[in-house]
């Protein structure tokens, strides 16, 4: 085996690079119906893979055995190489693993600020109090650091569009996400503007040498923005591309099963 | 304090701030005595019941829940109180330490019901009211009351702080926000962070001892400051603290907010809900305790009649939305005002319970109005940014 190099820098395909979080031979079964059979599944740092597939094909799944909704069945699950049991939610933050959901999970009525901090506040030293003050400074950096395009901190989330919210469900995931980042449909509802700023904060995590794992429909969003791209059909493994080499067209084709080939080398 | 003082970004107090201004204006108008130091010092006696449950009420609306029961607690906790002491001849703070403790026992009771059955706050503290209600009337027995005679529980609603006393706690106040403000700034500043300009602090600190030294002057040139007054004002600054400052308090809104996000963010949803139950409970047996202390006694009727629904008029005609997540401490002591100030006038002016309750009523309608456009209005504004 080759000598693992950390500071590959990123782009995928480095074989021997040691992925961040691998999963192998995956299986997930909810009552009689197999949801995951056999998936084996990686990402690197400073990788960007598409996890891509029909409805049904277990994407959400997969996302949701990563981010500790659900506990696998069979299977295992590596974060740096060590194999990992992640049965909960808090399970998967404390190994440094982020989910941005489809519905973002954030709350109205808070600002900017208190979102990126929700449920993980700062205090000040040997006090209760918040260090609202400690988190509104981080939270200012963080976002300068994404260059995400938000007003003022201190408004209630309500008063944001469609792409500035995203944009803090993103940031939210940068400030804590020290391993991987998983985005689950991240341009669903966003206009064409909107979804450009998303690929740019996606590829910026990215940069930041977090392993990135976007779930998505859209072949335009896997194609922008995906280092590799993994094709799931039926539960099953079905195919893995990379978009320098392939043609939307096959991957659509291992998606839907309409064709034999499968770009897993 | 600095929270009584209304800033930009929460323009809605200015409107309940107005609207108060108002009500004081048509009623002087109609009765010379209204504004009388005399009357106010009633007035703040009268709505201190009514403010301390409306507390309780901002922080279940907040965490988007809400309590019909608190006016049968606060009747549970006078009768426990009056049994204690006038029957069983316990000391003073043992009955009043009691009370609130049969409170906070009620309110974790409500509280791990709703969590472990996901039952809706609404009709499991309206089954509570009947329950504690049937409760209430047994303690307090065939008699229909309990007479207090203890001279600290009857103090606690009929004593005024000494003027020079007086004084010396508004000092304390202005200090404080004082204080407050100089830490704030400090923090901002050393975080990197922008601070409005010294001479705004300085105004602002300004208008809080302006505030603050109009109110004692009024009240000291009757008897003084209630201790009751205190009281509140007391109970208000910790739960503030509580809601503002503390991740415990930052928790409730955001289950107010989005409860699925605030289960996802880690938050632990069912401990809070039923801390804050246990909390409003509590206080809403600190309410029987100074009601029974303004009655010298513990009636069956103590905490009955309009009274907690006039605490949610209260807690809503401040400010706080009833569909949770947004909402002070001190629009409870706003509405309080507000409700207190009508019901004084039409007292003044000799008016019979109806006209009163009507007008209550009335005045939630708007304060409720106002609100749904303020909304529409932040709504409109939100999307066009």
């Amino acid at each position: 085996m080759p000598a693992v190099t950390p500071e590959t820098g990123g782009r995928a395909f480095e074989p021997g690079l040691r992925p961040t979080l691998e999963l192998s031979r995956v299986t997930k079964r909810y009552g009689q119906v197999a949801a995951l059979t056999d998936v084996d599944f990686s990402v690197s740092a400073g990788e960007v893979v598409a996890l891509v597939g029909d409805n049904g094909a277990g994407k959400s799944t997969l996302v949701k055995a990563i981010a500790g909704t659900h506990r696998i069945d069979g299977g295992e699950i590596r974060v740096d190489g060590h194999p990992v049991s992640i049965g909960s939610p808090k399970d998967a933050t404390a190994l440094g693993i982020e989910t941005v959901y489809q519905d973002l999970a954030l709350c109205d009525n808070l600002d900017v600020t208190a979102n990126l901090f929700l449920g993980r506040e700062r205090r000040r030293a040997k006090s209760a109090l918040l260090d609202s003050e400690g988190m509104e400074s981080q939270a200012k950096a963080i976002i300068a650091d994404l260059a995400a395009h938000l007003p003022t901190l201190d408004k209630p989330v309500s008063a944001l569009s469609g792409g500035q919210r995203q944009a803090i469900a993103v940031s939210r995931a940068a400030l804590w996400g020290s391993r991987v980042v998983l985005l689950d449909e991240p341009t669903a509802a966003l206009g064409v503007a909107q979804t450009a700023m998303v690929y740019d904060l996606v590829r910026k995590l990215r940069d930041r040498g977090l392993a990135v794992v976007v779930i998505s429909h859209n072949m335009a969003d896997v194609f922008a923005v995906a280092d590799r791209i993994v094709v799931l059909r039926l539960g099953r493994n079905a195919g893995e591309f990379d978009p320098l080499t392939a043609r939307p067209d096959q991957v659509v084709a291992a998606i839907t099963g309409s064709d034999a080939i499968g770009g897993a080398a | 304090m600095r929270a009584l003082l209304p800033t930009a970004r929460n323009a809605s107090v200015y409107t309940v701030v107005i609207g108060l201004a108002i009500v004081w204006i048509v009623f002087q108008l109609l009765n010379d005595n209204y504004l009388s130091a005399r009357n106010l010092s009633n007035l703040l006696l009268q709505i201190a019941v009514l403010g301390t449950l409306a507390i309780g009420m901002v922080m279940v609306l907040v965490l988007g829940e809400i309590d019909l029961s608190v006016g049968a607690i606060a009747g549970v906790s006078a009768a426990t109180l009056a049994i204690l002491i006038t029957q069983q001849g316990a000391p003073a703070w043992v009955a009043i330490l009691a009370a609130l403790a049969v409170g906070a026992a009620i309110g974790l009771l409500h509280g791990t019901i709703i969590t472990a059955f996901g039952i809706p706050s609404f009709i499991l503290t309206l089954a509570g009211l009947l329950v504690w209600q049937g409760v209430q009337l047994a303690a307090v027995g065939d008699g229909g009351q309990i007479p207090i005679r203890d001279e600290f529980v009857r103090a606690i609603a009929s004593t005024y702080v000494t003027p020079a006393f007086g004084w010396v706690l508004a000092a304390l106040v202005v200090l404080g926000a004082a204080a407050v403000r100089v830490v704030t700034r400090r923090r901002r500043i050393r975080n990197g962070l922008d601070v409005p300009p010294v001479s705004n602090e300085v105004v602002a600190v300004a208008a809080t001892a302006v505030f603050v030294g109009v109110v004692t002057w009024v009240l000291n040139s009757y008897f003084g400051i209630p201790w009751v007054f205190v009281l509140v004002l007391a109970l208000m600054l910790g739960c503030t603290v509580l809601l503002g400052g503390t991740s415990f308090g930052r928790h409730m809104y955001a289950i107010g907010g989005n409860r699925e996000a605030a289960r996802r963010a880690g938050i632990r949803v069912k401990r809070t809900t039923i801390i804050v139950f246990v909390l409003i409970s509590a206080i809403a047996a600190l309410a029987g305790i100074i009601e029974a202390s303004r009655q010298f006694s513990a009636s069956n009727a103590l905490g009955g009649g309009t009274l907690q629904l006039n605490a949610i008029a209260a807690a809503v005609i401040g400010g706080t939305s009833l569909f949770g997540g947004r909402g002070r401490i001190y629009h409870a002591l706003l509405g309080a005002l507000v409700v207190g100030s009508v019901q004084n006038g039409l007292d003044l002016l000799g008016q019979p319970a109806a006209i009163k309750n009507i007008a209550t009523g009335v005045i939630l309608v708007i304060a409720v109005v106002v609100d749904a456009l303020g909304r529409r209005r932040r709504i409109a504004r939100g999307a066009t940014d």
